[in-house]
């Protein structure tokens, strides 16, 4: 009911950025505060405009606030300085859309996208005014929650956090309001909160950490038991079978002030069956659904007419597999409101699916920066990651990029991957200026900016039983592309500091021990990690040191197929099998095909759910190989503009 | 083509949004109130919109200016108050259209045409100091003051820039408030300079711009009102 407002106008005058906190924002929401309503505070652990953007978040809000019994507000972290006054003079975390304190919401929900907001997320409880720990909070507490791709392994969160949610949140969302409704309006359980997380726990998707006992085996593994007959030994992810049901958000919200991504988004799938070894978005989010090209076509002229952007973003794991993706694109150039002024922009793009005709149509309207993701640098690294794109596939892309006008590519790779050896690195470099070459027969500006991270394993990927490269590992690959690149001309490095990448990977797969880490750095003044200027590795080794926590057991250590995993006890779909097999497979350097377009592999996510991948066209889109590693470009009903194709001779 | 100055508020939360911020905010609107406007020519078009003299983040006004192109060529009629009321509905709470005039031939822009602009300055300062401040500030021969300008350091006389300081009846918040007319030409004279030009300074509690005025000859006008402009004062009612 109440507004911190008038405590923090007069404050915002003395911070950096302070539009951050003012809310306003077109489409944003200002529910009615009634007592009897579940009232959801969605909240992005890390800066405004870092998380103003994320669509999970807009999309949840969105179906919240249309309930009958709910209402949902957003809030962010905020900034350093902001932080400083909120605690001298003792102002609570708020929502930016009514400036309500935190503590005045049922739920606090957080979205995880990264394990270095794991600190901020604990800051954002302590700012709330709410106990740190589950087992401490009481009835006039509001409900921790979480959701997001790092909740595919909660156990350093454990402790902090009341429910997590696995999957895709827009039915579960409705599900949870309900249970939590219907607990805080009846007499007889609303004073008892072990009740209602009990209630929870029994939602399909929904894990409550304080309902399973810890053990750890002779080993020193950790073990979940849960305690309960009617709590879940394993705890299912959600998957909602159908996008088109879902033509969320209905009315993006459109920022006041600066934000990254800041431009029209619209889902076009989700889910990929491309089966790169590596990646974790691809494996949890299967099947793939798609939306219609029709549907595509009304929420971009829709969104366009709603918000006033000039830009619109196609999303997905990889827009360029999308079915109708030159449809789609054409579609925005086409849309009358847009008169050929709107940007198109495809993040993700796969080079074995980018073609002349989809350079083509993007360049109508303002041209962005085009992005390409070979992720190694040789074929035999590109088997062992399922990456199965050829060379041929990277120049034929870069090339349709130049010859459509465009003259700077950005290619990302990753380094530290399984098996990598000095070859394998080098040829990044190799790749790159190749690219140059090509770049160069259309502009004599032709340039290559390449990204390389280094590779943090996850859970439930092929990967998750291998051990990440040490720092120093990492420093010595990012020192010989140096080496090779210094003298090119046209080709621009740039990495991911190999320090952050090592906490990355303490986190990702650790279990309910590294609580108390996250808690001592957060304590010691460790907020806002992500951010470079802020993180600082010493202060989390020292903590480990502190704790008794090795490096060297939570990220450097392979792990066998006998040891149980931290995650055990969640179910993202895919048989355990499938996952060991793969990384068998990896290690002789076996790819396997797109499951899209070739017999089922059995991986568990269709026929867990009964689903099967929902296509807007049952045949592989023209052009690249398609992740069937053949040229397709052959015998197409597309003509192709630029014949730049070859067989493949790797293969 | 059809030229048009708007005139707006900035009051209430958005006043911590930037001059850019809210560049950003008009370019949106205007799009999404579907108001056709003229581009420019080139490889990246741009729309044909000019801004008027920065506000400083964090304060109100009654009178910030924009002057917009709009594209008239697919319609026989544009009824200015039709653009503004849907501008109105689209905007952001706290900017609200509250006059325009439609611009004939050739004109300066706002950047050129304004000569001065009223503050209302609430300070944080009791009666007795801002007292003895306002009567040394307009006793003063010369009030030298350095700033930096394009990371070099300049020291000038800004009382020829102070046209006007006095106390307010009105308090805000309780407290006291100046009223400052500050010439900006060539260079704007900022509320926070003129605070911190005579010592011991006053400090700011909160800004709000009154009037932006242009002199034409002897007389002071609203940019609404300069030669070549059709001020539309039946708007002003139905806003």
């Amino acid at each position: 009911m109440t507004s911190i407002w008038p405590e923090i106008e007069h404050l915002l005058l003395n911070v950096e950025k302070p539009a951050r906190y003012i809310g306003l924002e077109r489409g944003a929401i200002q529910p009615p505060h009634d007592p009897r309503n579940v009232a959801w505070l969605l909240t992005y652990p890390d800066a405004y405009e870092v998380g103003f953007p994320n669509q999970g978040l807009q999309i949840l809000y969105e179906i919240i606030n249309e309930l009958s019994i709910g209402e949902a507000e957003r809030a962010y972290a905020p900034w350093v300085d902001l932080e400083k006054i909120m605690r001298e003079k003792r102002i609570p975390l708020f929502s930016v859309d009514t400036h309500r304190p935190a503590n005045e919401f049922d739920v606090v929900a957080f979205n995880l996208s990264s394990e270095l907001v794991y600190t901020n997320l604990l800051n954002c409880i302590d700012l709330s005014g709410v106990p740190l720990r589950s087992v401490e909070r009481g009835i006039g507490d509001p409900l921790i929650a979480a959701g997001g791709h790092c909740t595919y392994n909660p156990e350093p969160l454990a402790d902090f956090v009341d429910f997590f949610v696995l999957g895709d949140g827009e039915e579960v969302v409705s599900e949870l309001t309900h249970v939590i409704h219907k607990w805080k309006t009846s007499e007889s359980t609303h004073s008892d909160r072990g009740f209602l997380l009990r209630e929870l726990s029994k939602i399909e998707g929904v894990y409550v950490p304080q309902m399973y006992n810890v053990s750890r085996d002779q080993n020193g593994f950790q073990i979940l038991e849960p305690k309960y007959g009617d709590v879940p030994k394993l705890v299912e992810k959600r998957t909602i079978t159908s996008l088109e049901d879902w033509p969320y958000p209905k009315n993006q919200l459109v920022p006041i002030t600066e934000v990254v991504h800041d431009r029209l988004n619209v889902e076009v799938f989700r889910g990929c069956t491309r089966g790169c070894r590596f990646c974790q978005a691809g494996m949890i989010t299967r099947p793939v659904r798609e939306r219609s090209v029709d549907q595509v076509r009304t929420m971009v002229s829709e969104g366009l007419r709603r918000t006033g952007y000039d830009q619109v973003a196609l999303t997905s794991l990889s827009t360029a597999d999308y079915s109708h993706i030159e449809k789609a694109v054409a579609a925005v150039g086409e849309d009358p409101l847009s008169c050929g002024q709107t940007g198109v922009s495809l993040p993700s793009l796969r080079v074995d699916a980018f073609t002349v005709g989809i350079a083509a149509t993007l360049q109508g309207g303002k041209r962005s920066g085009l992005t390409f993701a070979p992720e190694a640098g040789t074929w035999r690294m590109r088997q062992v990651i399922n990456k199965l794109i050829t060379e041929e596939d990277l120049y034929g892309a870069v090339e349709s990029a130049f010859s459509q006008g465009w003259r700077r590519v950005k290619l990302y790779f990753l380094i530290g991957l399984p098996t990598e050896t000095d070859e394998d690195t080098l040829g990044i470099a190799d790749l790159a200026k190749n690219c140059v070459e090509i770049g160069k027969k259309y502009t004599k500006q032709a340039s290559v900016t390449v990204s390389v991270g280094g590779f943090v394993p996850k859970p439930f990927t092929p990967f998750q039983w291998f051990g990440q490269n040490t720092i120093e590992e990492l420093q010595r690959k990012i020192n010989l592309l140096k080496d090779a690149t210094n003298r090119s001309r046209g080709v621009q490095l740039k990495w991911h500091d190999p320090k952050a990448t090592l906490i990355e990977g303490v986190l990702s797969r650790g279990d309910r021990a590294l609580s108390p880490l996250i808690e001592e750095v957060w304590r010691s003044g460790g907020t806002f990690q992500e951010w470079s200027e802020h993180f600082d590795l010493d202060r989390w080794l020292s903590s480990m040191n502190k704790l008794d926590l090795s490096v060297e057991d939570y990220a450097y250590r392979h792990r066998d197929k006998s040891e149980p995993l931290p995650w055990d006890h969640l179910d993202a779909g895919l048989y355990k099998d499938f996952l060991w097999q793969e990384w068998r497979d990896a290690l002789v350097e076996v790819g396997l095909e797109d499951c899209r377009w070739t017999p089922c592999y059995d991986c568990g996510a269709c026929t867990g759910y009964g689903l099967d991948h929902v296509v807007a066209s049952t045949s592989p889109p023209v052009g690249g190989s398609q992740g069937t590693w053949q040229d397709l470009a052959k015998g197409s009903e597309m003509p192709q503009l630029l014949t730049i194709r070859k067989k493949s001779e790797t293969v | 083509m059809l030229a048009l100055r708007l005139r707006s508020t900035k009051t209430g939360k958005i006043r911590f949004a930037s001059h850019r911020d809210i560049a950003k905010v008009w370019e949106r609107t205007l799009r999404v109130s579907n108001i056709p406007l003229v581009y420019s020519q080139g490889f990246s078009p741009r729309p044909k919109i000019s801004y008027g003299l920065a506000l400083p983040t964090g304060a109100e006004s009654d009178c910030e200016f924009i002057d917009i192109q709009v594209d008239d060529s697919d319609r026989e009629s544009i009824i200015v108050g039709d653009i503004c009321s849907s501008l109105n509905s689209n905007l952001p709470p706290g900017i609200k259209i509250n006059g325009a005039s439609v611009m004939n031939g050739k004109f300066p822009s706002l950047q050129q045409t304004v000569t001065s602009c009223v503050w209302d300055i609430t300070v944080n300062e009791d009666d007795t100091k801002v007292d003895s401040w306002i009567d040394r500030m307009n006793n003063a021969n010369e009030i030298v003051l350095r700033r930096e300008r394009k990371g070099k350091e300049v020291v000038d006389d800004i009382k020829p820039q102070v046209y006007l300081v006095r106390k307010n009846f009105e308090r805000i918040d309780g407290r006291v408030t100046l009223q400052a007319e500050l010439g900006t030409q060539p260079r704007s004279l900022r509320p926070s300079e003129l605070l911190r030009s005579l010592e011991p300074c006053l400090s700011e509690y909160k800004l709000r711009r009154r009037k932006q005025i242009v002199e034409e000859g002897a007389r002071q006008l609203d940019p609404l009102e300069v030669a070549g402009a059709t001020p539309m004062r039946s708007l002003v009612g139905a806003l």
